[in-house]
């Protein structure tokens, strides 16, 4: 009996491998499973290897396992490609087909089961992945039937036929392997799990919840990979709440219209990737300048340029703090696992009304599409607050011709909003440095007045921020204090239970909110610690470098890094940290 | 009920002596007060250069915001309220030189808002170069052997786009100018107005002399139907674009608005609940479930 699982399926891009793992995944998410998706997938349509590997467990997983259990390989490639993570007791289970051999003096077992023709046999040969997927459950000891409820649900509005045929090819395959290999069933008889209700989801649609219940109702965006899946998900939702979305012309037209419809009073929002921020950059700056709330998602991948757009990479750090010419008061948040994407799309909102400034939420290529657990999301959890906004009632009548001080010099640097329409309300808003009633000056002291008050807003966003930093300080004495940000969270977590049985004392810091740096409380961990370790997706330790340049502490530190595209697996943590202790 | 001094605010343009723009401004203030508009009901938004300056010489709202992006921002401000009055304006090197990308998918997207461009043919605040509507041999300080490059056919173009509402006015026609705004903001759609307005400063060629001399007023052609959009083309070819006056209007063509599936445009965005329901939350988890 097994407690954990790690199992992938793969072959050509456009064959289904993606929904062969989606069905296995949500089937095993309905038993009550925890599961972590990687998908990994090409920039092109069809053609070309892909392959999902999914962890299963009976309790909590937040990263990919180091090597694998079971391969479902549609072809030969994926053995040759991927045969090197199974483990010594591991097995493959290939399409008949494609006569697939595996390299000798290994231990691990083949079997070749005929996906294709039996699928052909039962009426089509795309329901290869079912046969597969039937296979599998001979192997785990699943019953067929555990996948119908899916099975109805991806098929359903297909007809009864066709839900039937699939079921029926879930059995064949795993009436095969019974009868043609009885030594592999139940070879990995799944531990039962508690069966308990919950999410299987990915970052990006978390945080389009988050953004629907945190009331955005307006996002203009424009189709990139890895951030596409916000905006179908707000055009599918969107309008069930009375918002509506724009694709628009381009990333500039995205942000300006989002700032335009902010400014006339909805939540609004947009979502891309490196490129199509480094596009947003001159609007994220008359945000910054016109005191604009603005929320940008910014899910990562691998840059620069074109970059590697469909793999994972965490290098847009330093552009998302600094970005823009001149400087300007801006927030950046950085969710760790899809459960706090949620309830940071949420927050991020809610700063961006009340600082009255561009909020940066970001994610990685591994946050935003890894598929994983999360407990059901807390409605009570979810507040709406709108900051300094005045309802447009009881504004004494205004000079004729004079303006709202919408840019009053006030002690927090927060000054009351107003929005177009109001009557006695009328401001002028420019990216042109002004006076506190929006009309452009150039004045010395009117530009330091200006100037203090907007960069004074943000700076108590720590003190007030819930859990600026994600600690598990179970020491007060650390040899190691590992950190790092967003998805490398779960991989970051296992190398630490690993590096503790080996008898070291390790403490872990994940940064959640990244500007304004929260330098008190790292800080304080890092002066408990021997030294530090920074894991980071980029090559030039742009996390490490913004931790010095805040608190200093560069004798202590030492870094983990990886940009070849891949997300760390727990195993390559705890091997470098090795090396460097 | 306000009149056009009430749109006046106290802001003294930095516009010269003579400036085409300050017709627009005028014409904007007397369309506004002609529809009944109260101060607060209009937003202009502008784009960046001399013109540009014009959202703070109107006493209404106003966003100058970024060049060549006047568009996105004022589509996303009447997405957002659609009881505002959204008049976006800029040069044509705004709108038809950095923000053209904008200017044509606007024009499709057809958002009822209305666009007016100061044309002066050159680049005034940045002191003299070539615009995208320079003529071809026209001198600037950046085509010092006169411009080698074709000046877009903006009207041309709009209709080749789909534009819905295509008008051209003329600095020096206050009447005619405050009348095709007026009939802009009333189009139940995106309407675009391209404003002959000259640049006294560095325009020695386009000048308000050469303008009369050489613009043709739709109304002095006989029949002119402004429903037809073969006609309007061929009457633009053949005038070389110097017409004045509406040029085509499509009234059929419904705004992106009145297509947007549940666009309520009684209830503005900006006033839809913030919050939702603890089924409808409930609702959104289960298809991850």
């Amino acid at each position: 009996m097994i407690k954990q699982l790690s199992w992938k399926v793969g072959g050509q891009q456009g064959e289904g491998i993606e929904s062969t793992g989606e069905i296995f995944a949500t089937a095993l998410n309905r038993l009550g499973y925890y599961l972590y998706g990687y998908r990994h997938f090409s920039s092109r349509i069809k053609g070309g290897h892909t392959n999902n590997k999914i962890r299963v467990s009976t309790s909590h997983v937040r990263a990919i396992q180091d090597d694998l259990d079971i391969l479902v390989a549609f072809d030969q490639e994926t053995i040759d490609v991927n045969f090197h993570e199974l483990h010594d007791k591991g097995i493959v289970l290939a399409d008949a087909k494609f006569k697939p051999s595996i390299p000798e003096g290994t231990n691990v077992q083949l079997f070749a089961v005929p996906f294709s023709d039996i699928a052909r046999e039962l009426g089509t040969s795309l329901m290869k992945n079912m046969v597969a997927v039937g296979a599998t459950s001979a192997v785990l000891d699943l019953k067929p039937e555990s996948f119908r409820e899916v099975v109805e649900q991806t098929f359903g509005r297909k007809g009864a036929k066709i839900v039937d045929m699939n079921m029926k090819a879930i059995e064949e395959g795993a009436k095969y392997v019974k009868d043609s290999a009885p030594q592999a069933v139940p070879m990995m008889k799944l531990a039962p799990a508690d069966g308990k209700k919950r999410m299987f989801v990915i970052g990006n649609d978390a945080i389009s919840m988050g953004f629907i219940a945190g009331g955005c109702r307006f996002m203009s965006a424009y189709p990139i990979t890895p951030a596409s899946e916000i905006m179908e998900y707000m055009i599918k939702n969107l309008p069930k709440f009375g918002g509506t979305v724009i694709q628009t012309e381009d990333e500039m037209a995205a942000a300006t219209m989002a700032i335009g419809s902010n400014y006339a009073g909805v939540r609004a929002i947009t979502a891309s990737a490196g490129p199509g921020l480094s596009l947003m950059m001159e609007s994220i700056g008359l945000a910054g300048m016109t005191e604009t709330p603005l929320v940008i998602v910014d899910t990562q991948r691998g840059g620069p340029s074109t970059g590697l757009p469909t793999k994972q990479e965490q290098s847009d750090l330093m552009a998302m703090i600094y970005g823009t010419h001149g400087e300007i008061p801006k927030i950046v948040m950085a969710p760790s696992t899809v459960e706090e994407a949620f309830y940071d799309a949420v927050e991020a909102l809610n700063y961006a009304e009340e600082y009255q400034c561009p909020v940066i939420l970001l994610s990685d290529l591994q946050l935003s599409l890894g598929k994983q657990t999360v407990e059901p999301l807390d409605y009570e959890r979810v507040e709406i607050r709108r900051g300094k906004l005045h309802n447009g009632e009881g504004l004494p009548e205004l000079e004729k011709g004079e303006y709202y001080k919408r840019y009053e010099v006030t002690e927090d640097g927060i000054s009351t909003r107003l929005l177009p329409g109001t009557k006695n309300g009328i401001f002028h808003v420019t990216g042109v440095e002004h006076d506190e009633t929006g009309k452009p000056s150039e004045n010395p002291v009117n530009r330091k007045n200006q100037m203090d008050k907007r960069m004074k807003k943000i700076h108590h966003l720590p003190e007030r921020f819930p859990t600026p930093i994600h600690t598990n300080e179970k020491h007060e004495e650390p040899d190691i204090l590992l950190v790092g940000y967003l998805s490398t969270r779960g991989a970051i977590e296992e190398a630490m239970e690993r590096l503790e049985n080996d008898g070291h004392k390790v403490n872990h810091a994940h940064i959640r909110l990244i500007h304004p740096f929260p330098g008190d409380e790292l800080k304080r961990l890092v002066e408990k610690a021997d030294q530090v370790i920074v894991v980071e997706h980029n090559h030039t330790a742009q996390l490490a470098n913004i931790i010095k340049m805040n608190i200093g502490f560069g004798d202590k530190m030492k870094n983990i890094l990886k940009y070849d595209g891949t997300p760390f697996l727990p195993g390559e943590i705890y091997k470098e940290c090795k090396g460097l202790l | 009920m306000a009149t056009f001094k009430d749109f006046r605010n106290k802001v003294k343009p930095n516009w010269c002596p003579g400036c085409g723009d300050f017709s627009v401004q005028a014409s904007i203030q007397r369309a506004a007060a002609n529809l009944g508009l109260e101060p607060e009901d209009l937003a202009v938004i502008s784009g960046i250069g001399c013109s540009g300056r014009i959202s703070g010489y109107i006493n209404s709202y106003g966003f100058h915001g970024i060049h060549g992006r006047a568009l996105p921002l004022a589509q996303g401000v009447k997405m957002a309220n659609s009881d505002l009055t959204v008049i976006a304006a800029g040069g044509d090197g705004d709108g038809f030189a950095i923000g053209m990308g904008h200017t044509i998918h606007a024009i499709r997207r057809n958002i009822d808002i209305t666009y007016i461009v100061m044309d002066n043919q050159v680049y005034g605040l940045t002191k003299g170069q070539t615009s995208p509507r320079s003529e071809f041999g026209f001198q600037t300080k950046s085509t010092p052997e006169g411009s080698i490059e074709s000046p877009v056919n903006i009207m041309e173009m709009a209709l080749s786009a789909g534009a819905t509402f295509v008008a051209q006015g003329f600095s020096s026609d206050l009447k005619d100018l405050t009348s095709l705004i007026e009939q802009g903001v009333k189009h139940q759609g995106f309407s675009l107005i391209n404003v002959f307005s000259p640049c006294v400063t560095y325009n020695k060629v386009n000048t308000y002399d050469w303008f009369k001399e050489n613009l043709v007023n739709l109304k002095d052609i006989e029949g002119y139907d402004p429903h037809d959009r073969t006609v309007a083309m061929k009457t633009l070819m053949e005038h070389d674009g110097l017409v004045s006056g509406l040029i085509y209007q499509n009234k059929e063509q419904k705004s992106y608005q009145e297509l947007v599936p549940g666009y309520d445009p009684k209830k503005p965005l900006k006033d839809q609940d913030l919050k939702i329901s603890k089924d409808q939350f409930e609702e959104l988890m289960t298809e991850f479930m």
